[in-house]
């Protein structure tokens, strides 16, 4: 059993101890918001918070949270509040949706860190998420849109 | 969704073949109707299969625009709440069951569910309409009985049937709980349509209805759904595209921590386990030795330059796809004669959701519930019914968002595959393939060889035009290979096809991106030949139409055309039909020519598309297609060795980041009052084009084989 907290709820997950996360979140917490993509750390899809820090849920175990605090869209706010998902829905950012749980979390980090990014700071923030409809101009919009409204 | 329709249900009064070539299912309150058990009891009048409207003003719409994020799930329900004069605030949208004969468009003379090509808003535009416009009509004619006055004295604001005389007013759903449907329902003429100007939904900029389920993990996609009793599957297909297993250890792989089964397929081995971890540690033991077949040593390269040969056999299968005027008296005559010859690798659709789907199978084994990502959820519902055995309408479909779609997903053939495997263990199964599986299994955008030649008769002008594509796929190769929107006297189009067993498959405008590449090249050769404007070029001697000038023009004016650029930077021009729209684009491309990494910054394209229904998805459709466009074109390439794709995942098939996305980009639409052309795609063919025009102003070198990677990129620059 490895213990961890989950939007802010602890959780007690019976799995191997290198299972990725990934696979615990979606299938035994039943929060499927963060995605599959690549399995391999590669785009960004599965892109969760661990004590704040961006990171890709298929290549982290299990083990590697106990303890410690996991954060993923479903909990970066209770009601779609949080500035970047009004952003989000502002800019009319998603086309197929995929992917923008795990951009969302990925530009969270940033303006938790950096509340006034420049254009160049959020690309290069953004820059391992790879979102395949091609909103990357539309992501960039809506975080410094967040940005402002903050 | 609890959408599943069975024939017999959808009305006793039968289909009523009507309107446009769109039936409608005349469906009462009466119990024959799509309505479920709860939904009569609360005495709903449902007005015909696309549309309920309750006591309580609530409207339901079904959409049978499958979405994968091009918008049509909204769009399709807005078309018809328009006409209807509904008050969109009230209307819910639900996806259309897998029935193409209720919810199918008519192409090319039959009904089709399927959702590719940028067909939905173009081929559903004037049914919906006209739908739309019966339901308010029939809603006018009830609230006329009501008042016993004359229907024709009556007006609809939202929701709201009028009576200027009198003040008098009846809500929608007021009407809806007295409602009588007429036996035959009233025919609309095109006439009585709302008026462009009157329009309230219609070109308005309403947002999407499913971007707020997707800012929060909560819109569904396949891979999301959870099923009691589910268990886990994953699948290795042969390496080549027409293997088989021979052997395998099955018995071992078994015995392996939460495997429930090993499951033999015609292409391939499944394993199916407590857990998705486990299922793909599961796979990862597998050991087949596999039969390879007849692309068992396939190789994508050799057989790619045999291509040349294919092209000058005169034994060669030859497809005429346009035979217009005398084209060998044209270049007999002709002054100039221009010839090129072109290239494109394999490209794969990298959706970024891994191809999935979970399958129930009824205990009694004579019915089965699906979840997919569909773009066709009708020839999903076929192949999962041939694979258990089953009628179609013993399947049911629950369509899912799709993560991507650009044209994989319209076969069900993973759909099918769960269902084999969810027979084999008898359990509720979710398929998920890996991203390796994905790509290696993937069905590609096929690789192709194209020789332009063009005739100019002395005073420049083009008057002969040869063009032919050199490949296997069929109609996939010669998608885009016409030019309707220049006018070239004589030409001769043509296929010359082969066959590899190499899956292929339609990917976002598929031929039109090698087409367009070859054709818009070809006619900037010849412009340059002539030292003329490449925009001139096309008005004067390619005969451009008043349509394709327009956004010629327009464009020029965007890009500010003749304007000196910056050091190191040029600018190349090229146009694309597809889908009924055209589009004029420019790029401003800059060079490393030590890495060999062209840079495009800025990307201008004027698009008539038609009437625009919805602005902003219309744009971010265009846009999409360009970066669709530009990674094709700058990063992707699909290599196929000793029958096996050489690439696996996401580090060796480079797709386009942000880093890479151009510095600007501007869409355009031309304001035109035609019907609503395709939008999804042709924002995506002129792109190869283009870029090859701006390096041969930047390098004096053409570019000739898709795509433009860095290594091809720098042979180029030595040659």
């Amino acid at each position: 059993m490895v213990s961890f907290t989950l939007n802010a709820k602890t959780v007690s997950i019976d799995a191997e101890p290198s299972t990725p996360l990934l696979w615990v979140i979606r299938d035994q917490a039943g929060l499927t918001g963060t995605k599959y993509g690549c399995g391999a750390g590669l785009c960004g899809a599965c892109t969760i918070h661990l004590d704040g820090v961006a990171v890709r849920a298929c290549q982290t175990q299990v083990s590697d949270v106990a303890g410690r605090k996991v954060t993923t869209i479903e909990g970066l706010s209770a009601d779609s509040s949080h500035p970047l998902q009004k952003a989000w829905v502002a800019v009319q950012t998603p086309q197929c949706g995929y992917c923008q749980s795990g951009q969302i979390m990925k530009a969270a980090e940033l303006l938790a860190a950096t509340p006034k990014p420049s254009r160049d700071q959020i690309i290069e923030h953004m820059d391992g998420n790879i979102c395949r409809c091609g909103t990357y101009h539309n992501i960039v919009a809506a975080i410094e849109l967040a940005a402002k409204e903050g | 969704m609890d959408t599943m329709m069975d024939k017999t249900r959808i009305s006793r009064r039968g289909l009523l073949a009507g309107l446009g070539g769109l039936s409608f299912c005349v469906a009462l309150g009466d119990g024959a109707t799509l309505m479920s058990a709860a939904e009569a009891a609360e005495n709903g009048k449902a007005f015909n299969a696309w549309v309920r409207i309750a006591p309580d003003g609530k409207v339901t719409i079904y959409s049978a625009g499958t979405e994968m994020g091009q918008g049509t799930m909204t769009t399709l329900p807005m078309i018809l709440s328009e006409e209807m004069d509904a008050d969109w605030s009230k209307v819910s949208i639900e996806m259309a069951p897998a029935e193409r004969e209720v919810y199918g468009y008519t192409f090319a003379g039959q009904r089709d569910m399927a959702i590719v090509g940028s067909r939905a808003t173009q081929l559903y535009f004037n049914d919906l309409r006209m739908a739309g416009a019966q339901v308010r009509k029939i809603l006018i004619q009830n609230a006329a009985q009501k008042w016993n006055v004359d229907a024709s004295t009556l007006r609809t604001e939202p929701g709201v049937v009028v009576n200027p005389a009198s003040g008098a007013r009846l809500a929608y759903g007021e009407i809806a709980s007295f409602a009588a449907i007429p036996e035959k329902m009233p025919p609309v003429d095109p006439k009585e349509l709302k008026a462009r100007k009157d329009w309230r939904l219609i070109g308005k900029g309403v947002p999407r209805r499913d971007i707020p389920e997707k800012v929060n993990g909560t819109a569904v996609y396949a891979i999301d759904v959870q099923l009691p009793g589910m268990v886990y599957a994953t699948t290795l297909h042969a390496p080549s595209h027409t293997g088989s297993p021979d052997s395998f250890n099955g018995a071992d792989v078994k015995k392996m921590p939460g495997v429930i089964d090993v499951v033999k397929l015609s292409n391939g081995v499944a394993v199916v386990a407590a857990t998705f971890p486990q299922a793909m540690a599961a796979r990862a033991a597998l050991n087949v030795t596999w039969n390879g077949g007849a692309a068992g040593a396939f190789d994508s390269q050799k057989t790619l330059d045999s291509y040349v040969g294919v092209h000058k056999d005169p034994k060669a299968q030859v497809v005429n796809l346009e035979k217009k005027g005398d084209t060998d008296a044209a270049f007999a005559a002709a002054a100039k004669v221009t010839k090129a010859d072109f290239f494109a690798d394999y490209g794969y659709h990298a959706q970024m959701e891994p191809l999935n789907a979970v399958v129930r199978i009824a205990p009694d084994g004579k019915s089965a519930e699906v979840w997919e990502g569909t773009q066709a959820p009708d020839a999903s519902r076929d192949a999962v019914a041939q694979a258990l055995g089953l009628e179609p309408r013993q399947v049911a479909i629950n369509q899912c968002y799709m993560g991507g779609g650009f044209g994989r997903r319209t076969l069900g053939d993973y759909a099918a595959e769960c269902a084999t495997i969810a027979k084999a263990v008898g359990k509720p199964v979710k398929l998920l393939w890996t991203r390796e599986e994905d790509m290696s299994h993937g069905m590609f955008r096929p690789q192709s060889f194209q020789c332009v030649e063009a005739a100019q008769d002395a005073s420049g002008k083009v008057t002969g035009w040869k063009h032919c594509v050199v490949g296997d796929g069929g109609v996939l190769l010669h998608t885009g290979i016409k030019i309707p929107y220049y006018d070239v006297p004589n030409q001769n189009l043509e296929r010359r096809g082969v066959s590899h067993g190499v899956r292929v498959k339609h990917w976002r405008a598929v031929g039109h991106v090698f087409n367009v590449f070859a054709i818009e090249t070809m006619v900037d050769d010849m412009a340059l030949a002539a030292r003329m404007d490449p925009i001139e070029f096309r008005l004067k001697h390619m005969a451009a139409t008043p349509k394709a000038k327009a956004c010629f023009e327009t464009v020029a004016k965007m890009c500010d055309w003749n304007a000196p650029r910056p050091e190191g930077r040029a600018l190349g021009l090229s146009v694309s039909e597809r889908s009924g729209s055209l589009g004029a684009g420019v790029v401003e491309i800059s060079l490393d020519r030590d890495s060999g990494k062209i840079k495009v910054h800025k990307v201008w394209i004027a698009v008539d598309g038609g009437m625009i229904v919805t602005p902003g998805p219309a744009k971010a459709n265009i846009e999409s297609a360009i970066i669709y466009g530009l990674s094709g074109i700058l990063h992707e390439r699909i290599s196929i060795k000793d029958g096996a794709v050489e690439q696996s995942n996401f580090h060796d098939y480079n797709l386009m980041r942000m880093s890479d996305m151009p510095s600007e980009m501007h869409v355009q639409f031309i304001d035109v009052d035609t019907r609503p052309t395709g939008l999804g795609e042709v924002g995506n063919p002129f792109i190869a084009a283009a870029i090859g025009n701006a390096f041969y102003r930047l390098t004096n070198k053409r570019l000739r084989h898709l795509p433009f990677t860095p290594e091809r990129v720098k042979e180029t620059l030595k040659a």
